[in-house]
């Protein structure tokens, strides 16, 4: 138990300084490397809740494909090798440090508050349990949450395509 | 502890023989079929090759060009050759043996593999040259068009074997008496096989390295052992995934009528010998085979495989809700 609580907080500490590094370094691609690392701690973290699937999940969808299509994205438009001073932005410094403190403690208090010490999963595996929750009492959430991203796709495209419209109308 | 260290151990060096035998196949393979007499004659006819091959690139200098982000460009071998190793820690070559039994083997392993995607990209920045940079960026395109109709492809399977652990599909293919792909999944096989060989990076797929258009694409600048990385993880990745591909489609460790009690020992010999003729397909294919165009490449993942998967998923699930 002692072990298992050094790691986790090991784990934390690890994450809060990867995230950290996420937004102070002022070069985009080490930033998305950091996020990286970020993103691969949270799954860790979750492994170590054993819930092995959000975890997977994570490395899945954010570390291989969501990062990827970041660096992707960052790399076709712009990226200088070492510093970049445009990334600097030291007016809103105090704002975006106001913003995280109160979300923290906002998130904090209502973790706590809300399952101060409560087992949520007592039995089973928990990743049938996932698969089956989400097919039964949340199946309506799911599959509007489902919507949402075919709209993201569509206005995605329509954003994309109106340029080679407009492209031809001018060859034209 | 001591047996997780074992466990690395056995992963090490399980990913470094299947990268060797690989290596070999594919240098004989080339010597077989285009004439090419050096490596059947050299070193006890070509078998100790890859040795040599492995101290040469030690021995060489690790050439870090000036210009380049350091850090980076140091650490994305290790990316590529990280998702490769913990590959092969699902696949079971027996019901015992087997690194990690995972109730999610196959989501785990399309999780890992998609991690090499980053290695690849963030080497071709960092290595501030612009062949690099379209190595990389070719290389990224490839893999997330890819990584779909692999994806896809085993959702096939899933649903008909009913779990995702990987000795429990094996288990399943053994209950059916034949294996999935003449059990109905030979459209998942053909497209799984096809993106593996995409995200190999191998010929007829092998526009980000590209010798004659990029150099070396996204590797090179990179010199001695970090090459070396990068050369092995294409040789592991190919024999796991060629390894994984058996598990999934081929029937894995067993094959029908052999007798089920005696899996233990015969399994490792059954998925060694599976694995290598899917590995001397991919290598008869890359030495007789031009090299796709750019375009032909997105236009296959995007317009063929993933609505041919996607029907395949369809006509799986029909199946099995109907039968």
């Amino acid at each position: 138990m002692e072990i298992f609580e050094i790691v986790t907080y090991f784990v934390l500490l690890l994450l809060v300084s990867t995230a950290l590094r996420v937004v102070t370094t002022s070069n985009v691609i080490h930033a998305a490397i950091s996020l990286v690392f970020t993103l691969a701690l949270t799954s860790v973290l979750f492994l170590l809740l054993s819930t092995e699937f959000v975890a997977l999940v994570l490395v899945l969808v954010y570390i291989g494909a969501v990062i990827v299509l970041f660096l992707f994205g960052i790399m076709i438009t712009r990226a200088p090798l070492g510093k970049n001073a445009e990334l600097d932005n030291d007016k809103n410094k105090k704002l975006g440090a106001a913003i995280a403190g109160s979300i923290f403690f906002l998130f904090s208090y209502i973790l706590v508050n809300g399952f101060d010490g409560q087992v949520v999963v007592t039995s089973g595996s928990s990743t049938e349990l996932l698969g089956e929750i989400l097919l039964s009492r949340f199946v309506f959430p799911f599959e509007l949450v489902s919507f949402v991203l075919l709209a993201a796709l569509i206005g995605g495209i329509t954003l994309a395509r109106k340029d080679e419209a407009l492209i031809d109308e001018d060859q034209v | 502890m001591t047996d997780v260290l074992a466990k690395v151990g056995f992963l090490a060096l399980a990913a470094l023989n299947g990268a060797i035998i690989f290596t070999i196949m594919d240098v004989k393979g080339a010597s077989w079929m285009q004439r090419r007499p050096g490596p059947l004659h050299v070193g006890l006819r070509g078998f100790i090759f890859p040795l040599a091959e492995i101290l040469k690139f030690v021995q060489k200098e690790d050439i870090i060009p000036t210009e380049v982000d350091r850090p980076v460009f140091k650490w994305a071998p290790a990316y590529v050759m990280v998702s490769c190793v913990a590959l092969f820690a699902v696949v079971p070559m027996s019901p015992t043996l087997v690194v990690a039994d995972l109730e999610l083997g196959v989501f785990f392993a399309l999780a890992i593999s998609s991690l090499g995607t980053i290695g690849v990209l963030t080497a071709g920045w960092s290595s501030a040259n612009k062949y690099s940079l379209m190595g990389g960026l070719r290389a990224a395109g490839q893999l997330i068009a890819y990584e779909l109709p692999l994806i896809l492809a085993v959702v096939g399977v899933v649903i008909q074997a009913e779990t995702m652990s990987l000795v429990g599909i094996v288990e399943k293919q053994i209950e059916w008496g034949v294996p999935f792909v003449v059990g109905g999944q030979i459209v998942g096989f053909l497209i799984f096989m096809v993106a593996a060989t995409a995200e190999m990076m191998r010929v007829p797929f092998d526009m980000p390295i590209g010798e004659s258009e990029l150099t070396m694409g996204f590797m090179t600048e990179y010199s001695g052992i970090r090459f070396l990385i990068f050369y092995i993880s294409e040789y592991m990745n190919m024999f796991i995934l060629c390894a994984i591909a058996s598990t999934l489609f081929l029937g894995g460790y067993h094959v029908p009528l052999l007798p089920t009690e005696w899996v233990n020992f015969y399994g490792p010999v059954v998925l060694l010998t599976k694995t290598a003729i899917l590995g001397f397909i991919l290598v008869a294919i890359r030495w007789s085979q031009p090299r796709f165009r750019e375009d032909q490449l997105q236009n296959l993942a995007w317009k063929i495989l993933i609505p041919a998967s996607l029907v395949n998923i369809l006509v799986t699930a029909i199946m099995k809700v109907g039968f």
